[in-house]
């Protein structure tokens, strides 16, 4: 045999005995992903006046709501539910991302609610299909533009006492589909006893509905996720504040609210939970909530629609058969 | 001879009656009239009722609290947003307050449940139909012999929680002050606003109140007096509809005062703060200068339009009008007008139809004894001829009988002529013989 550095006898799960370099590859993976950039698609549902629009802005640093965008001055309820996605290519650090935010405005502020997320798991699912017709083509496309939804901030009401019935209808029918992240809106009327009764009670209701959020108990993979996903399981549903402007305090500028006793700071850790939903959102979990997406949800999907069919035959998009939840 | 108790004079004009000021030379006492009234009244009580409607978690019950500083709604007892229900409710509090001497009974009506489903369509209607229940045992009460306990159970004011979403009303607030804006006052607040940033609230106030005149709801108006600096304060009032509020059931130090509030990490959101909230301005306008007011206007507005419309309904056709539904849009004077042309018709349809079954009637009957009349001549005629026939037989028989009556005859007198010609020839015989 020649002698090659760094073989040596045994197959699997040998001791190299110099460095051949495999641990580039993540280097290599970086720049990949770098040039192709990210997707991500993120949908915002509660009923308006909740303060959607303002935090997705202050998420993602950037005026990237509907209403900055030109959507018009006026924030008229329309007669019911509409899907309006925005899109914007951000970048930071020399990473793209294509970030599309998706509005629902009229959700649950008509008088009469019922199946008012019927239109949402119908856009949910429509996204889902484009997406497999994509890959069951022949000529496919070397990379299928993702647009299905990789979360869903729900956002709830801070009236102090427990889930409205509408949030318990709506989480219930799209937990299955989509990963439902639920925050609590608002949350600078709310002192800090108040904050966790009111999160303590949320908990144990979702709990008693069998309403799984994300991250889902059944997807972690081991341990060390268990742990850290236990961790923030613990302390969700965040209670969260956003702001787009600037103020001074303490001699820094910080994002808040003014009030006539005093700041509202939306990155201060004692004032409200949005910097706990930032990292887990975006600094920690961004990836895994769009591999859930793909893995998970989408084959779920896939796998019913063929056998529902015993095959795929063409469909058109008006058509809501397939969208059985 | 002067008394000074003479001070009017009754001027007649045009049949009226109308009364001259004039200067008083002394001092007479009736000035005292008010301090008697209020002693009277005093004595009396004063009885309020309150009705809070709005979805749950606006802190309604903590308001309550603050705004008559006792604990109606307490851990023991709690409000209604604490319990489960499935529809729409309407439940009623009874509290006895005494402050200077003065009784006030509060009745403080609840709605728990509205707005909180996912259908929310008529979720107005057990609060419609609890306020006509108050007052037709008002109106009932008003008419019965015997009037002595006239307890007023009818709703002075309705306090309606917008919740701050900062954008405008919602389509349910809309359609509720809608439908009660013409049975019970309304005042519009807006609840937890510690939510919002002074700029906040001013531009949402602006975007309610625009809602408001833009779909005609006519809320509790302030009313103007003569005094300049009432009229100053009320102005203030105006300015800042709907009044924006803060509850607190908890007292904080802050400054070595004890105050009502709430206590965030960020600094103490003061109730009876002017500059945090108008919580200050609604209990001095509820409480303190206009809750005659309220009550007068539900009296004479309010019931009076309701009585009226129930008493119009009943009064005509001596029917029950009430037990049909719809509104009613037309004055009482124009229904019974409409009523009166609707029955005039009604009638004369009825005459028209009367005479045309008449007639119908009558050709019947002529027609049937035309009918018999035939019958008859008919029957005449074949009695006749059986008659005719009969004879003609009788005829033909007698005439056989003739014909008989002749043979027989001539029968006979052959015989008779045989016989006479036997006796002879007897005779001769005998002759012979003796010979």
């Amino acid at each position: 045999w020649p002698r090659v550095p760094g073989l040596g006898h045994s197959g699997s799960g040998s001791t190299l005995l110099g460095y051949i370099g495999i641990d580039t590859i993540i280097e290599q993976m970086r720049k990949k992903t770098m040039k192709a950039g990210f997707d991500f698609n993120i949908m915002i549902v509660g009923h308006s006046g909740l303060g959607k629009s303002t935090l997705v802005n202050t998420l993602f640093k950037s005026q990237v709501s509907r209403w900055s965008s030109g959507w018009g001055g006026e924030h008229k309820i329309p007669k019911t539910v509409e899907i309006k996605a925005v899109s914007h290519v951000i970048e930071e650090g020399g990473v793209k991302m294509k970030l599309t935010v998706i509005d629902t405005p009229g959700f649950g502020d008509q008088i009469n609610n019922e199946n008012c997320w019927d239109p949402i798991s119908k856009y949910i699912n429509e996204q889902y299909e484009k997406f497999l017709k994509e890959e069951v083509n022949i000529a496919r496309k070397k990379r299928i533009p993702d647009t299905r939804v990789h979360c869903c901030l729900y956002f709830i009401s801070p009236t102090g006492h427990s889930l409205r019935q509408l949030d318990i209808e709506f989480m219930k029918h799209l937990s299955r589909v989509v990963n439902i992240i639920p925050v609590i809106a608002k949350s600078d009327t709310m002192t800090p006893d108040e904050k966790n009764e009111f999160k303590h009670r949320v908990r144990k209701e979702l709990e008693t509905h069998g309403i799984e959020y994300y991250p889902q108990n059944e997807f972690d993979d081991d341990m060390e996720d268990k742990n850290e996903n236990d961790k923030i399981r613990e302390a969700m549903p965040f209670a969260v504040v956003g702001s787009d402007k600037e103020f001074q305090v303490n001699g820094k500028r910080v994002l808040g609210r003014k009030t006539a006793w005093g700041v509202v700071e939306v990155e201060n850790p004692n004032h409200c939970e949005f910097a706990l939903l930032r990292d887990f959102l975006i600094r920690s979990h961004l990836q895994d909530l769009k591999e859930v997406t793909h893995n998970i949800h989408y084959e779920t999907y896939r796998a019913r629609r063929l056998n529902d069919n015993g095959g795929l035959h063409p469909i058109s998009a008006n058509n809501t058969q397939e969208s059985n939840l | 001879m002067s008394n000074g108790a003479r001070s009017v004079t009754e001027v007649h004009r045009n049949g009226n009656i109308m009364a001259q000021e004039k200067l008083l030379e002394g001092y007479v006492g009736f000035a005292n009239l008010p301090n008697q009234v209020y002693r009277k009244s005093v004595k009396r009580g004063f009885e309020f009722t309150l009705m809070v409607v709005g979805e749950s978690g606006l802190g309604k019950s903590t308001l309550i609290n603050s705004l008559f500083l006792t604990d109606l709604y307490s851990p023991e007892y709690p409000g209604p947003s604490h319990r489960i229900k499935k529809t729409v409710q309407v439940e009623q509090s009874k509290v006895l307050v005494k402050e200077g001497g003065v009784q006030l009974l509060l009745t403080i009506v609840d709605t728990p449940g509205f707005g909180d489903a996912v259908d929310n369509s008529n979720c107005w209607q057990p609060v419609i139909d609890h306020i006509d229940s108050k007052f037709e045992d008002y109106l009932n009460s008003e008419s019965r012999v015997n009037r002595r306990q006239m307890p007023d159970n009818r709703v002075h004011c309705c306090l309606y929680f917008i919740a701050p979403s900062g954008h405008g009303l919602k389509p349910l607030d809309i359609e509720f002050m809608k439908r009660l804006h013409e049975k019970v006052n309304i005042i519009p607040l807006i609840a937890k606003a510690d939510t919002m940033t002074p700029e906040e609230c001013q531009q949402f106030k602006k975007q309610i109140m625009r809602e408001i005149t833009e779909h005609k709801i006519q809320i509790y108006e302030f009313p103007e007096t003569n005094d300049e600096e009432e009229n100053k304060m009320v102005k203030k009032i105006k300015d800042r509809l709907p009044l924006a509020v803060v509850g607190s059931n908890t007292i904080i130090v802050v400054n070595e005062k004890r105050v009502r509030g709430r206590q965030y990490p960020w600094g103490v959101a003061e109730v009876e703060n002017g500059e945090h909230c108008d919580f200050t301005i609604l209990r001095n306008m509820l409480i303190r200068t206009h809750m005659q007011d309220l009550k007068d206007v539900t009296n004479n507005v309010h019931y009076e339009n309701y009585r009226s419309r129930k008493l119009a309904a009943v009064t005509y056709n001596g029917v029950d009008n009430n037990k049909n539904k719809g509104p009613m849009t037309k004055s009482p004077l124009a229904q019974m007008e409409e009523e009166r042309r609707e029955h005039v018709t009604k009638m004369e349809k009825m005459e028209m139809e009367m005479e045309q079954v008449f007639e119908m009637k009558v050709k019947e009957k002529i027609q049937k004894l035309k009918d018999s009349e035939l019958e008859l001549q008919r029957r005449h005629e074949q009695m006749k001829k059986n008659l005719e026939a009969q004879h003609k037989e009788l005829e033909e028989k007698r005439r056989q009988l003739e014909d008989e009556k002749h043979n027989w005859e001539a029968q006979q007198r052959v015989l008779e002529q045989q016989k006479l010609d036997a006796s002879r020839t007897l005779e001769k015989n005998k002759k012979k013989k003796i010979f």
